[in-house]
């Protein structure tokens, strides 16, 4: 059994690592497609990406209720590393989750088990943290939307591969929906809420 | 005693996670006011505080910092707040609008193209558009919820038909990517256009009513109107006294009590950027007396 | 790093070389201390300490020392250091029912257990300037007896015991105390944080509202059940240890109103209360609180809501003077650039103005 000595160690420096993680989550947010990179962490606990867990020091405390799929949760050390390094609470049901960490992309819950958000508060959804194979080769896809000029066009190896059609539902949801940051090593990808996808398929 | 330590940038790093978590939901939801937890700042409420949190959030050591209000650098408000950066933060600080990588703004967007490298974080006193048609948050929450926006509409149309045209003159509505009514902070009308389709990213902090908001770049802004009466940006029939600009918002100088006036930039940068590369106002030393105002000055 | 010094930088520098030397007065008049401030002017320690929501004397005196005496700009201090605290968790709940009590009446009973204790209070003091207070005036020595051992039982609960007031609600087990200063407040808010808004909120505000409803705006029938003031043992429970641990005691005001009964078909009438609770000796603040506090109880009592101390997003919006006096003072901030737009708008709409009222004479007649 790993004790808290033996997990890996969070940021060098909590302060800075932090606000160079967000501002490439937010220029990813704000560019949807745009592969941003991020300071990676000297060692992640289990399935966990350094992508992944650089997120999780940022964005994760006390007021943020996490859901863990399986391949996250069956890991002790990812469940002991997040408790130590983010106090935040590990949820079951994931409906009233504010982030969702997904290891196994193909076993990706029906998108609706996750928060909404409502009309009046749509702010009030999860953001989904899903890793996947690659964010620099794979299929093309043909992106949309605010904070894009004209079309941006993302290189990926997603699982589920039907992923993009399942987030067609923020379409019709809007306001409420949604909104996915992809990660691949120290890539991360934020496809929010906003962002048509035409499948080029190739 | 309790001697004050302070963070990097002012913010405990509780507080920035949580206002980061609401910029992220405001990028992903354009024009949607997310509600975040305001801290009390060591300055007043209505100065700024809702800015100042954003800035301090999104702030790093390779960042370098431009503050404006009323688009001058060097306003007494713009030069507390960079010194309260420059102090907390120790980050760069320029007046050039090229050089910053984070604007903080009261009441006005830079003449000067903003590119894409660059945040806009406006300080917003009153970020609820609706809120002057009706005051309770319940209901302008349900109008927002529903996309009704009726209410505005009537409000303009009165104006049209009491005056002959849209009596706002700042804080002039925007619907933003075809579903959210938002307030741009009290910015004149004729910054209206340059949020439509900006490369930049434009962040809004209201701190004493508890609001974050945002446009993301690319994105499409638009100003109500109606068809038969559509938007005008506001024009003046002056150019700059100092560097001649034909197209710049213009501060009004009284130079003497006999009707004497002088129209300069109210975007100090940009004005003295011209002077540089050797434009000159009309009447760059002497008091400008104002002309007449013609009919064609929408 | 290179900052343009300007003419409004040094200006700023100089305002608050003249502001510190305006704060010091004249030189030649002994400075006041921190210790006087806390012990001759207690009472503005106790108002700045609850407004502020930061229960400690020394830091309240510093701020009013600092604020020249201000005292919304001393609880401005305050918050704005308090905003930097980390926050640790919400305390176990105070018993006010134990409280050391130093002061406590009743208007509802003549006699009640534990008795009427004046203590200090202006209460009956007739208002006639003291001259001899001007210098080296030394107090005579109160009467003081041996510390009563009979308990203090709260008046609302010897009305419980027979079921003449609501029971006071109960939160359920393990719910969390909300927190406007950490979360941010939507509408309708439950009772917790309209109750700490109300705590928080300036004292001249909540005295106003509560006036309000005295004279009809939003009657609710008051009786000052009880108001007692002393000191509570604060204790803190952390799973570290497995108990709650005594942080200290602090001094506290409650006022408990005892309310308009209500009553239907299936409930018995009984009275209702209303609630005001501050640190120190603060007896208006909590008297008023009480009344705006049961005033706000109006939707869930089933009471038509229509006067403004009725109305939870106006009272919760309005009570806090740092916001209000923020807002209200940003307007000596510039504001050149929008008020140049409105300016060109009125230019222009007085002009189409004067040609239409110039050209319609013109038009009679000619015809």
């Amino acid at each position: 059994m790993t004790t808290i000595a033996e997990l890996p160690p969070g940021f060098a420096d909590k302060v800075l690592s932090a606000q160079s993680t967000f501002r490439s989550v937010m220029d990813a947010m704000a560019r949807p497609g745009s592969v941003q990179r991020i300071v990676p962490v000297a060692g992640t606990p289990g399935p966990m990406m350094r992508g992944t867990a650089a997120i999780a020091l940022t964005l994760f405390d006390h007021d943020t209720p996490l859901w863990l799929d399986a391949g996250m949760s069956e890991s002790s050390d990812v469940v002991k590393w997040l408790k130590f390094h983010t106090g935040a609470p590990v949820v079951q049901d994931s409906s009233i989750a504010a982030f969702a960490l997904i290891a196994e992309g193909t076993a990706l819950p029906p998108l609706e088990r996750f928060a909404l958000g409502s009309s009046e508060y749509p702010d009030r959804s999860t953001t989904l943290i899903l890793q996947v194979d690659g964010l620099d080769a794979g299929r093309s896809f043909e992106l949309r939307g605010p904070g894009i000029d004209g079309v941006a066009t993302l290189q990926a190896t997603i699982r589920p591969a039907d992923l993009f059609e399942r987030l067609s539902v923020n379409e019709a949801l809007f306001p409420r929906g949604i909104d996915v940051v992809l990660v691949s090593d120290d890539s991360v990808v934020a496809i929010p809420r906003t962002t048509r996808v035409a499948n080029k398929g190739s | 005693m309790n001697a004050p330590a302070y963070n990097f940038a002012y913010l405990d790093e509780q507080t920035k996670r949580m206002i980061r978590r609401a910029i992220l939901k405001a990028i992903a939801i354009p024009g949607y006011q997310v509600p975040f937890a305001s801290r009390e700042m060591p300055m007043p409420y209505g100065w700024g505080t809702g800015g100042v949190q954003v800035t301090a959030a999104i702030l790093g050591p390779q960042d370098v910092l431009k503050v404006i209000d009323q688009g001058s650098d060097d306003t007494t408000n713009a030069i507390s707040i960079r010194k309260f950066f420059a102090k907390t933060a120790g980050v760069a600080t320029t007046t050039a609008t090229q050089d910053a990588t984070v604007i903080q703004t009261r009441h006005r967007i830079p003449e000067a193209a903003l590119h894409e490298n660059q945040v806009l974080v406006y300080q917003v006193p009153i970020p609820e558009p609706l809120r002057f048609l009706e005051p309770r948050e319940t209901e302008t929450r349900r109008m927002h919820a529903l996309a009704e926006y009726g209410l505005m509409h009537v409000k303009l149309y009165e104006d049209i038909a009491r005056f002959g045209h849209i009596a706002t003159a700042y804080a002039y509505p925007v619907k933003v990517n075809a579903r959210y009514v938002m307030d741009p902070s009290p910015t004149p009308k004729f910054d209206n256009p340059k949020m439509d389709n900006c490369p930049a990213l434009q962040l809004f902090g209201a701190g004493r009513e508890k609001r974050i908001y945002a446009i993301p770049p690319y994105t499409q802004v638009v100003s109500l109107d109606f068809e038969d009466h559509p938007f005008e940006p506001y024009r003046f029939n002056a150019p700059c006294a100092l560097c001649g600009a034909e197209n710049s918002y213009l501060d009004e100088i009284v130079t003497d009590d006999k009707g004497g006036r002088m129209f300069v930039c109210s975007d100090t940068d940009y004005c003295e950027g011209r002077q540089a590369a050797g434009h000159h106002g009309s009447l760059s030393a002497a008091p400008y007396k104002e002309r007449a105002h013609g009919g064609s000055n929408g | 790093m290179y900052v343009a010094v300007k003419g409004g930088e040094r200006a700023i520098e100089n305002a608050h070389r003249l502001l510190a030397n305006a704060r010091r007065g004249d030189q030649s008049v002994p400075e006041v201390t921190l210790d006087q401030i806390s012990e001759q002017l207690g009472l503005a320690v106790d108002r700045v300490m609850s407004e502020g929501s930061l229960y400690d004397r020394e830091l309240a005196a510093l701020a009013i020392k600092q604020a020249r005496g201000d005292l919304i700009e001393a609880i401005f201090l305050v918050r704005a250091f308090r905003a930097t605290l980390p926050r640790f968790g919400a305390s176990e709940p105070v018993d006010t029912g134990a409280m050391r009590v130093q002061r406590r009446v009743s208007s509802t009973f003549k006699d009640i257990p534990g008795g009427q204790i004046l203590g200090p209070t202006f209460d009956y003091t007739h208002r006639l300037l003291d001259p001899t207070l001007a210098e080296g005036f030394v107090p005579e020595e109160p009467a003081t007896g041996e510390a009563s051992t009979a308990a203090t039982p709260r008046v609302t609960d010897i009305l419980g015991r027979d079921g003449l007031i609501e029971s006071s609600p109960q939160a359920e087990e393990g719910a969390s105390v909300g927190d406007l200063t950490r979360e941010p407040l939507n509408f309708p808010a439950d009772r917790d944080l309209r109750l700490q808004n109300l705590a928080r909120g300036d004292e001249g505000f909540l005295l106003a509202m509560g006036y309000s409803t005295q004279r009809g705006y939003g009657r609710n029938h008051p009786f000052a059940g009880e108001i007692r003031f002393g000191e509570v043992e604060v204790e803190f429970f952390t799973e570290d240890v497995g108990f709650a641990v005594p942080l200290g005691a602090i001094e506290l005001t409650e006022c408990q109103m005892v309310n308009q009964f209500k009553g239907s078909a299936t409930e018995a009438p009984c009275f209702t209360r209303g609630y005001g609770l501050a640190f120190g000796q603060s007896e208006r603040k909590t008297m008023s609180m009480a009344l705006v506090d049961r005033a706000l109880r109006a939707r869930e009592l089933g009471e038509e809501v229509g006067a403004p101390a009725q109305d939870e997003e106006f009272v919760m919006s309005h009570s806090d003077n740092v916001q209000a006096t923020g807002f209200v003072e940003h307007l000596k901030l510039p504001h050149y650039v929008d008020f140049q737009s409105e300016l060109g708008l009125l230019r222009k709409l007085r002009q189409e103005f004067a040609e239409a009222n110039t050209a319609e004479p013109m038009k009679e007649a000619a015809e």
